[in-house]
C-alpha cells in the first residue's frame, strides 16, 4: 500500500541527497527520486500507485540503458519508415461533418452542444497536499 | 463447411450449396459452444444475421459483391465499429460506442462480410499473451484439442482438465482463437511488435503483417503510430492474400498510406525455386530458442534448399538491440497516444469534479490497468527534456541502423528471410503469469518486433506440431511492399508442410447435430 506516510518518509530521507538524476551517470542506472516520481505523475496525469510500479520503472530504465552500447555516430534519427515519401494531404474542402449530436452522445457530461469540464485554473496539488493514494 | 478455405466457401455460396444465413448460424452456435475460450468480447448476433439476410438476397439475384460476400469474419476490439461497443479490453473505453467504422472494417463490410463480433485482446494491445484485458484471458483452442490432450494423458495424473490451459499469445489472441476454432473465416488483428504473428503461431493459424503504409490505420485505436499495422489472421495463406487484396490501398483518411495503386492479386504457384534466395539471420539463433523450434527452422531451411532454392546465412548485426530500441520507442509513443484519454469527450469519466487535472488523473487511474500506466510513465521518462537525446533520439538512431540491416540483406540478393516466430510453443497460463507483462513482451517479441521497426511485411505460417501436440509456426519476412512475393513463398511452404487440422472433437460433436437438425425458417433474435 502506497500511503501518504510512506511518501513523506521517502521525501524526508531523500531530502539531503536529492537532485535531478545525473545525466552522465557512468553506472547507467538512474535513481528514481521522489521528485522524479512527482514530476512524471504530473506530466502523465497517471500515478504510480505502488512501490512495485516504481521498481518497474527502474527496471525499464535500466533496460533502456543498454542502448548506450550502440555506436550511432553520424546516424540520423529515423522517425518513419516512409521518410522517403511525401505524406498525402487532402484538399482543404469540407466533405463531412455535421455530426455534433453523434459525438456528444459519447460524453458523460454535456450541456447543449458543450462538453462540460471541471475548472481548469486549479493547479494539480503538491505531494503534501494530496489525498493518500489507493492502490488500484 | 467451416473447415473450408474462403475460395471454396465463396464458390459454395455462389452455387447455393450453402446460404449466408446457414453459415452465420453455424458460426454463431460454434461461438456459443466455444465460449470457454473467451475469444469474443462482443458477439454481434443481430447485426450478423441481418447482414447474412442481405447477402442472401444478393446471391439469389446473382449479384454477389465478391469473395467475401456472406463470409463470417471477426474484428479485434481495438478497431472502431459503428454502433458496436469498442473497448480495447479496458475500463477506459468500456461502454464506448464509436460513431464510425475503421476503414478496414468498412472495406470488409462493403464486400458483404458478416461481422460476428469483436475479439478479446490484451488491454490496449499491450502484451504478448492476451491475458491482461478486463474481460479476462483468452484460452488457446489447442488446450482442448485431441492432439494436445492425448499427449497430456500420457504424462499427467488426475490433474483437473481445465487448470492447465494454454495462452493464445498476443495481443490479438482473441482473433487467433476465433479463427483457429472455426468461428469465423478471417479475423482482423493489429501488429505493433508481433501482436498478430505471435498468437497466429501459438494457435496454428496464418498471421500476416502487411507492409507499413499498405493498409489504412484509420479507426485502429493507435498504440505506436510509426509501427502499428492492421493484421490479418486466416486458416490458410491464400485466404490471407484475398483479405489483403481487399484491405490494401490508399486511404485519404490515413495520410501514412502510400499512394501507389494496389490491386487485389492471386498467388501464383512457385515452380522455379532456383531463382529464390532465402536468408537465415544468424543472430536469431539465440540460447532461449527451444530446441524443437530450432530443429523445425533447420528442417524448413533444408526443405527450401532441397527443392533448389538458394539458402544462405545472413547477418542482422543490431538484432540484440532491437528489443531495447522497441521498448523505448513504443513506451514513448504510447505516452503520447494515451494522452487523449481524459474522460471529457468519450470513455470513462470519474466522479471528481474539482479541477480538470484532478479529473483527468482520477479518470486515468481508474481506466487504465498497471501495464498501460507503467508504459505511460516509462514513456514520459524517456521524453523528459534531460532524457530526450539519450533515450528517445538515440532509439530513433538505432531504429535506422536496424532498418538499414534489413535493407543491406535484401540488397545482397535475398528475397525472403526465414526465422522462427516464437521461442517455443504456447505455454500454460500458470507458467506465463510468473513474469510481468514487460518482461514477457521483451522475451516473446524477440523475433517479431524488428520487422515492425523496419516496416516490412511478415507472415507466420504454422509448420508442425511439437512433441506436446501444439502448433509451431515459422516467420517469413519480405521486402517492403513485396507482400505478394512474400505470400507466394509462404503459400508454397504451407503446401509442403501440410500442417494438421486441429481436432476439436468434443466441441464439434455437439455442433454436428446442430448442422443436421437446424431449421432456418424462424430465428428468434432474443
Amino acid at each position: 500500500m502506497w500511503t501518504r506516510r510512506v511518501w513523506l518518509g521517502l521525501r524526508a530521507s531523500a531530502g539531503g541527497r536529492r537532485g535531478f538524476p545525473s545525466k552522465a551517470d557512468p553506472q547507467g542506472s538512474r535513481r528514481v527520486t521522489a521528485e522524479l516520481i512527482e514530476h512524471l505523475e504530473r506530466l502523465a496525469l497517471v500515478d504510480f500507485g505502488s512501490q512495485e510500479a516504481v521498481a518497474r520503472l527502474e527496471k525499464a530504465i535500466a533496460f533502456a540503458d543498454r542502448l548506450r552500447a550502440v555506436d550511432t555516430d553520424g546516424v540520423e534519427p529515423m522517425e518513419s519508415v516512409l521518410e522517403d515519401r511525401c505524406l498525402y494531404l487532402r484538399s482543404d474542402n469540407v466533405v463531412e461533418g455535421n455530426c455534433a449530436e453523434e459525438l456528444l452522445q459519447n460524453s458523460h457530461h454535456v450541456v447543449e452542444e458543450y462538453f462540460v469540464a471541471p475548472p481548469g485554473n486549479i493547479s494539480w496539488p503538491k505531494l503534501d497536499e494530496k489525498e493518500p493514494f489507493s492502490h488500484c | 463447411m467451416l473447415g473450408r478455405t474462403l475460395r471454396e466457401v465463396s464458390e459454395a455460396l455462389k452455387q447455393g450449396l450453402v446460404t449466408p444465413t446457414e453459415l452465420c448460424q453455424r458460426c454463431l452456435s460454434l461461438i456459443k459452444k466455444t465460449k470457454i475460450l473467451n475469444a469474443y468480447i462482443t458477439v454481434s448476433e443481430e447485426v450478423a444475421l441481418k447482414q447474412a439476410e442481405e447477402s442472401e438476397k444478393r446471391y439469389k439475384k446473382g449479384h454477389s459483391l465478391g469473395d467475401l460476400d456472406g463470409i463470417p469474419v471477426a474484428v479485434k476490439d481495438n478497431f472502431s465499429t459503428a454502433g458496436i461497443e469498442t473497448t480495447c479490453a479496458s475500463n477506459m473505453l468500456k461502454g464506448y460506442v464509436p460513431p464510425y467504422n475503421a476503414t478496414v472494417v468498412q472495406k470488409l463490410l462493403d464486400q458483404g462480410a458478416l461481422l460476428m463480433g469483436k475479439t478479446n485482446l490484451d488491454e490496449f494491445a499491450m502484451g504478448s499473451g492476451s491475458t491482461d484485458g478486463i474481460f479476462g484471458p483468452v484460452k488457446n483452442p489447442w488446450s482442448y484439442s485431441k492432439q494436445y490432450r492425448e499427449k497430456r494423458k500420457q504424462k499427467s495424473h488426475g490433474e483437473s482438465e481445465d487448470s492447465h490451459w494454454l495462452i493464445t499469445g498476443g495481443s490479438s489472441g482473441g482473433s487467433a482463437a476465433a479463427v483457429s476454432a472455426f468461428t469465423c473465416f478471417a479475423a482482423l488483428g493489429s501488429d505493433t511488435g508481433g501482436s498478430t504473428r505471435n498468437p497466429a503461431a501459438h494457435c496454428g493459424v496464418v498471421g500476416l503483417k502487411p507492409s507499413y503504409g499498405l493498409v489504412s490505420r484509420h479507426g485502429l485505436i493507435p498504440l505506436v503510430n510509426s509501427m502499428d499495422v492492421p493484421g490479418i489472421l486466416t486458416r490458410c495463406v491464400d485466404d490471407a492474400a484475398i483479405v489483403l487484396g481487399i484491405l490494401a490501398g490508399h486511404d485519404p483518411k490515413d495520410s501514412t498510406t502510400i499512394q501507389d495503386p494496389v490491386k487485389p492479386f492471386t498467388l501464383p504457384s512457385l515452380t522455379d525455386m532456383s531463382k529464390l534466395c532465402i536468408g537465415i539471420p544468424k543472430e536469431y539463433l539465440t540460447p532461449e530458442l527451444s530446441s524443437e523450434v530450432q530443429s523445425l527452422w533447420s528442417k524448413a531451411a533444408n526443405l527450401f534448399e532441397s527443392e533448389g532454392a538458394k539458402v544462405i546465412e545472413v547477418s542482422l548485426p543490431h538484432t540484440s538491440y532491437s528489443i531495447v530500441c522497441y521498448h523505448v520507442l513504443c513506451t514513448s509513443e504510447v505516452a503520447s497516444n494515451m494522452a487523449r484519454f481524459d474522460g471529457l469527450e468519450y470513455g470513462h469519466r470519474c466522479d471528481t469534479d474539482v479541477s480538470t487535472e484532478a479529473m483527468y488523473a482520477a479518470t486515468r487511474r481508474e481506466g487504465f490497468n498497471d501495464v498501460v500506466r507503467g508504459r505511460i510513465l516509462s514513456g514520459n521518462f524517456f521524453l523528459l527534456k534531460e532524457n530526450y537525446e539519450n533515450y528517445f533520439v538515440k532509439a530513433q538512431k538505432v531504429r535506422r541502423l536496424i532498418a538499414r540491416d534489413f535493407v543491406n540483406v535484401f540488397n545482397s540478393g535475398v528475397d525472403v528471410l526465414l526465422t522462427p516466430t516464437t521461442l517455443s510453443e504456447a505455454v500454460p497460463h500458470t507458467e506465463f503469469i510468473r513474469e510481468d507483462n514487460r518482461t514477457r513482451s521483451a522475451q516473446d517479441d524477440l523475433f517479431t518486433q524488428a520487422v515492425n521497426m523496419a516496416g516490412l511485411p511478415a507472415v507466420s505460417v504454422p509448420m508442425a506440431l511439437s512433441s506436446q501436440g501444439l502448433p509451431i509456426g515459422l516467420q517469413f519476412i519480405g521486402r517492403a511492399f513485396c507482400d505478394q512475393q512474400l505470400l507466394t513463398v509462404a503459400k508454397w511452404f504451407e503446401k509442403q508442410v501440410q500442417f494438421p487440422v486441429i481436432q476439436l472433437q468434443e466441441l464439434m460433436d455437439d455442433c454436428s447435430s446442430i448442422f443436421e437438425n437446424e431449421k432456418l425458417a424462424s430465428v428468434s433474435l432474443k
